[in-house]
């Protein structure tokens, strides 16, 4: 069996806060499965491979995010990775730089990579905290919860949609988090965003690799906990 | 350095009423056990005069001391290798280090011609403006609680403004981390120290320009814009202190680790600059033992407790460094307060897979968050509730525990444990 190629891009520039526990958790989701992985990390002074299974991207300063655009869109392998239908997972600056247009450093538009019809720009607070919101019923997974630190504002073209509608935190500051289209995906929730929903990993597994067997309810138990106490330090109880 | 602790220098009137009626607001509220007091003493001795930290300051020489990691003990052993001077130096030993507390720990020392300060990261450009610094000591920068601090370029090119404000200031800085070399570069004199840098995953690229930067061992260089790491002339090589004129001395500290080795040659540059020479200044930094509770022995029920104290992931790595090698077990305790961060997301820039297969147990209010970290590194643990459930559990297996800590989660344990010094 090939192993599942996940491709970490420019952790030297965008892996802000632990944003490595995306690819810790998608390799053991796939690992307990009996998914061989490969996580190939490259750096911003590297070619990105065209032929991973899925490409991660994290969070970054203003400065950092705007050379990685320039760079990722000098270097064309993960459009091409894109085009041939590779799933793409994005958090915070990364998710903001797989749009058309992003806000640099100086407020100025910067190009984005243009992968998901998404416009970003600065917002007037920065939203700090714990956010929590409601899945697109179609992608069939839980509850998102998670941590945001931006500033950012993003609205979603048509032919995006968003990922999943806010109960608590800002998000996209319309209301709705995050955004899809085909199997590009990103959000606001920061850094391992996959660690406290392992539905949304799977759901990303299961774009590269097709159906999946269920795991050992003991494999789950830990991460639904920590699931299950976030949610209730974050909602009001009635 | 400017000598200027012959003249006198007498508060004015404001200074001298603000001070006495916020040093009593800190008895009372240190009799009341909430801490030591030096915040709120300094809060409320700034609202009776606003100017009041630079009319204390005046007159004195004043050292900085900033970075991510390892200020409060940086501070403490500079404060001891400048002992030789003679005189008793202002220092907020208790970790107090924004504007409140630098105003307390100054006040609470009106003869003292020397002040040596820690300072928080985030207000050092201010401080600096305040205090008018004879020194200031960078040590490095990294990810740390971004939550409520500023993004770290961010942060390099505030000091880079800065410095280059203050002329008058002699800058002590680590050649070694390259967002600390670039902010110092700005200033108009720089002591170069080659402190080491342990964490890099900070500073891949070039802090100016961007660009993926070449490394070699310690070195370092950019291949666009040429920044580089300065020539340096102070250098930590394994324990030894390598002085600006080539001599090597051994450090034998009582503080473990690599840090605190860093930290101290980074103390023995400092003493320099005041004059005190390398000999006398190393007598001092080795009697120092424990830092505000930090690297304390601590004895419970014949179960020997060594407390370490690291807040953010460059600060877990150098502390995972130190850990008394296996059977020893380890006691790992995460809290999200707002001193700790609310995000610990951290967690997952820690490498943890060094403590496979020895006895690991996990305390805290987020101990979930780092039970499923150590799950993604095949970490075996035990959850615990509280210090003596990890007594219990640690002495089925030796006569001694390592525990780290976060703040709050290390602060509730040094309570629990006595308030150990």
């Amino acid at each position: 069996m090939n192993p599942l190629r996940l491709v970490w891009v420019y952790p030297d520039l965008l892996s802000t806060y632990g944003d490595r526990g995306n690819a810790l958790v998608l390799e053991r989701r796939a690992r307990l499965r009996g998914m061989p992985v490969e996580i190939v990390e490259v750096d911003s002074d590297q070619p990105v491979p065209r032929d991973g299974d899925i490409y991660l991207m994290g969070g970054g300063e203003d400065l950092p995010q705007t050379l990685a655009a320039r760079r990722l869109l000098a270097d064309g392998g993960l459009h091409a990775a894109a085009e041939r239908g590779a799933v793409v997972f994005a958090v915070c600056a990364g998710y903001q730089m797989l749009g058309m247009e992003f806000g640099g450093a100086d407020d100025a538009p910067v190009r984005g990579l243009g992968l998901l019809d998404i416009r970003s720009g600065r917002g007037e607070r920065r939203a700090v905290g714990e956010i929590v919101a409601d899945v697109d019923p179609g992608l069939n997974v839980g509850k998102l919860t998670g941590f945001e630190n931006h500033q950012g504002v993003t609205q979603i073209g048509q032919n995006a949609r968003p990922l999943a509608r806010t109960t608590l935190g800002t998000g996209n500051g319309d209301g709705t988090e995050g955004a899809y289209a085909g199997r590009v995906l990103g959000t606001y929730l920061h850094g391992p965003a996959l660690v406290r929903n392992p539905g949304l990993a799977d759901l990303l597994l299961y774009w590269a690799a097709g159906q999946l067997p269920p795991l050992p309810p003991q494999a789950e138990e830990l991460a639904g906990r920590l699931r299950e106490e976030r949610l209730a330090a974050v909602t009001p109880a009635n | 350095m400017d000598d200027n602790t012959q003249q006198p220098f007498r508060l004015p009137m404001r200074a001298r009423v603000a001070t006495t009626v916020g040093g009593a607001a800190a008895t009372v509220s240190r009799l009341a056990g909430r801490g030591d007091g030096s915040v709120i003493g300094g809060v409320i001795s700034l609202r009776l005069a606003p100017d009041l930290l630079s009319l204390l300051a005046t007159g004195r020489r004043v050292v900085l001391v900033t970075g991510t990691n390892g200020k409060t003990t940086t501070t403490k052993l500079i404060t001891a290798a400048l002992a030789p001077l003679g005189g008793e130096i202002a220092s907020n030993i208790y970790g107090a280090n924004m504007e409140a507390g630098l105003t307390s720990a100054l006040s609470r020392a009106p003869d003292a011609r020397v002040a040596v300060l820690e300072t928080d990261e985030k207000y050092i450009p201010a401080m600096i403006k305040a205090t008018k610094p004879a020194v200031v000591v960078l040590l490095n920068l990294s990810r740390d609680q971004m939550d409520r601090a500023a993004e770290i370029w961010l942060l390099a090119r505030r000091w880079r403004e800065a410095l280059e404000n203050a002329p008058g200031c002699w800058v002590v800085a680590n050649a070694d981390d390259p967002l600390v070399a670039w902010a110092a570069s700005g200033a108009a004199k720089v002591t170069w120290v080659a402190a080491g840098q342990r964490w890099r995953e900070d500073s891949w690229c070039c802090p100016r320009c961007g660009a993926h930067l070449q490394r070699d061992g310690d070195d370092w260089s950019c291949r666009e814009c040429g920044l580089r790491r300065p020539p340096v002339s102070w250098l930590l090589y394994d324990n030894e202190v390598i002085d600006p004129t080539g001599r090597a001395t051994p450090l034998d500290l009582a503080l473990p680790g690599r840090a605190n080795r860093s930290n101290a040659v980074i103390a023995l540059a400092v003493a320099e600059a005041f004059g005190v020479h390398v000999t006398q200044a190393l007598r001092e930094l080795r009697a120092v033992a424990s830092v505000a509770g930090r690297y304390t022995q601590v004895s419970r029920r014949g179960c020997d407790i060594r407390l370490l104290l690291a807040k953010n992931p460059a600060g877990w790595l150098e502390a995972l460094d130190v850990m008394a090698p296996p059977p020893t077990p380890i006691l790992l305790s995460v809290n999200a307060q707002g001193p700790d961060g609310r995000d610990t997301s951290w967690l997952w820039d820690v490498d943890f897979r060094r403590l496979r297969g020895r006895p690991v147990l996990v305390g805290g209010e987020r101990r979930l968050d780092l039970a499923v970290r150590l799950e993604a590194d095949e970490v075996a643990f035990r959850l615990v509730n509280d210090i003596d459930e990890a007594v219990d559990a640690a002495l089925t297996v030796a006569p001694n525990l390592e525990v780290l800590a976060n703040y709050t989660a290390f602060q509730q344990y040094r309570v629990a444990l006595g308030r150990v010094q």
